[in-house]
């Protein structure tokens, strides 16, 4: 469930992030630890999130088909796959491993 | 393409927003002539992205009503968020079964980068309340990697506003014609559509997989959301994630780290390192376009 009111938070606080950086031009630096907190937390925040949403569904494990797919999409980035293909990929696996009666 | 699904470039940033002299101070002083439409060439480039983008949007909006949300959700989230990272994130947590809360923190923390974003591209977003607003709202990874591709002014206008405003188009038509897809489709599991969102998120995420100090605590945070699942109400595992990042603390002083160079204190710092002359690939990579 998303309602309404977390879209909007959400939608606010992007917005926000988005305006400081114009209205704030030539009155503040970001100091580069900040600028390295930032990107490692968005990475870390992206792994985690696709490790978990590969993993797991609920509370439990989510069956093999999903993470097969992940895998070989994580394969292709690595390989530096156009990233159409590393998306296919990744669906297509998991489809064809739960035609074949993977779950 | 890799760079325009990079969550940080702050190799770029770096060199920008070293860059005080540059056009912001130049803009009053004479008036920009504006090319409204960037050359053949980067049209091709922005087109190359809005197919790629485009992709994502439909898998975005029919992964959405497929894990079971009204249709009004992903199409509010791409008109208003406009950052599609964050809005995956967002509703990953929540297909979880995450608390909006968690979604909303998670998809913040993703975009803090808009800041730096925003300071880089300052100059091309100026002008009158009505050229700033929708101007800012445009600021995404792709149309200020096109912005910093260009030097002069009003190319740099150019490129940003282009990129922003075609990929803000076709981003939303992808996602509703996603969203009328996924409402076609009964099963979207059948077609494999669940395993899009992590692999679109592996894609964001590896390649700043850069620095030994950054996959140390991209890997703890992972093993942390992993072993937390299951004890752990949804979307709260994500956040404790964050804890990796202080498995990296030692990497916060490494010279040999993926910000060995530094403009300020950088007195103990000693050599470029290995990590720096990834860092300027890097830059080679964003100067240079798709691959």
């Amino acid at each position: 469930m998303m309602p309404v009111t977390a879209i909007v938070a959400l939608a606010v606080v992007t917005y926000a992030f988005r305006l400081a950086g114009p209205l704030l031009r030539g009155r503040v630096t970001v100091p580069a630890a900040a600028e390295r907190v930032f990107a490692d937390a968005a990475t870390v925040l992206l792994i985690a999130l696709a490790v978990t949403s590969a993993l797991t569904a609920g509370h439990g494990f989510a069956g093999w088909a999903r993470p097969a797919g992940v895998l070989v999409a994580g394969v292709l980035v690595a390989r530096r796959a156009p990233f159409p293909v590393v998306v296919l990929a990744a669906a297509a696996v998991t489809a064809l491993l739960r035609l074949a009666g993977v779950s | 393409m890799r760079f325009l699904w990079r969550t940080a470039s702050p190799g770029l940033l770096r060199g920008v927003l070293g860059d005080r002299g540059l056009p912001g101070g130049s803009r009053v002083a004479r008036p920009v002539r504006w090319r409204l439409l960037p050359s053949g060439a980067q049209l091709g480039d922005v087109a190359l992205v809005c197919l790629a983008d485009g992709i994502v949007g439909v898998s975005f909006g029919a992964s959405s009503v497929g894990g079971g949300l009204a249709w009004w959700v992903p199409v509010a989230l791409s008109v208003l968020v406009f950052a599609g990272g964050s809005q995956i994130a967002a509703v990953g947590v929540v297909l979880g079964g995450g608390s909006p809360v968690a979604a909303v923190l998670a998809g913040a923390v993703l975009n803090t980068r808009l800041f730096p974003y925003g300071l880089a591209v300052a100059d091309v977003v100026a002008g009158p309340w009505w050229r700033r607003l929708p101007g800012t709202h445009l600021i995404t990874d792709e149309s200020v990697a096109f912005a910093m591709r260009q030097s002069a002014p009003d190319r740099r206008r150019a490129a940003f506003w282009t990129c922003g405003v075609l990929l803000f188009l076709v981003w939303n038509a992808t996602v509703l014609l996603g969203v009328a897809l996924g409402s076609a489709v009964r099963n979207t599991d059948a077609f494999g559509l669940d395993s899009t969102f992590p692999a679109v998120m592996l894609a964001l995420a590896l390649p700043t997989l850069t620095s030994r100090s950054t996959r140390v605590a991209a890997g703890t945070g992972a093993v942390i959301a992993v072993a937390l699942t299951p004890v752990l109400p949804a979307g709260l595992p994500l956040l404790a994630a964050l804890g990796g990042l202080g498995a990296r603390w030692n990497g916060w002083r490494n010279p040999g780290g993926r910000f060995g160079r530094r403009r300020d204190g950088a007195g103990h710092r000693a050599s470029p390192g290995p990590a720096a002359a990834a860092d300027t690939a890097d830059r080679a990579t964003l100067a240079g376009g798709k691959r």
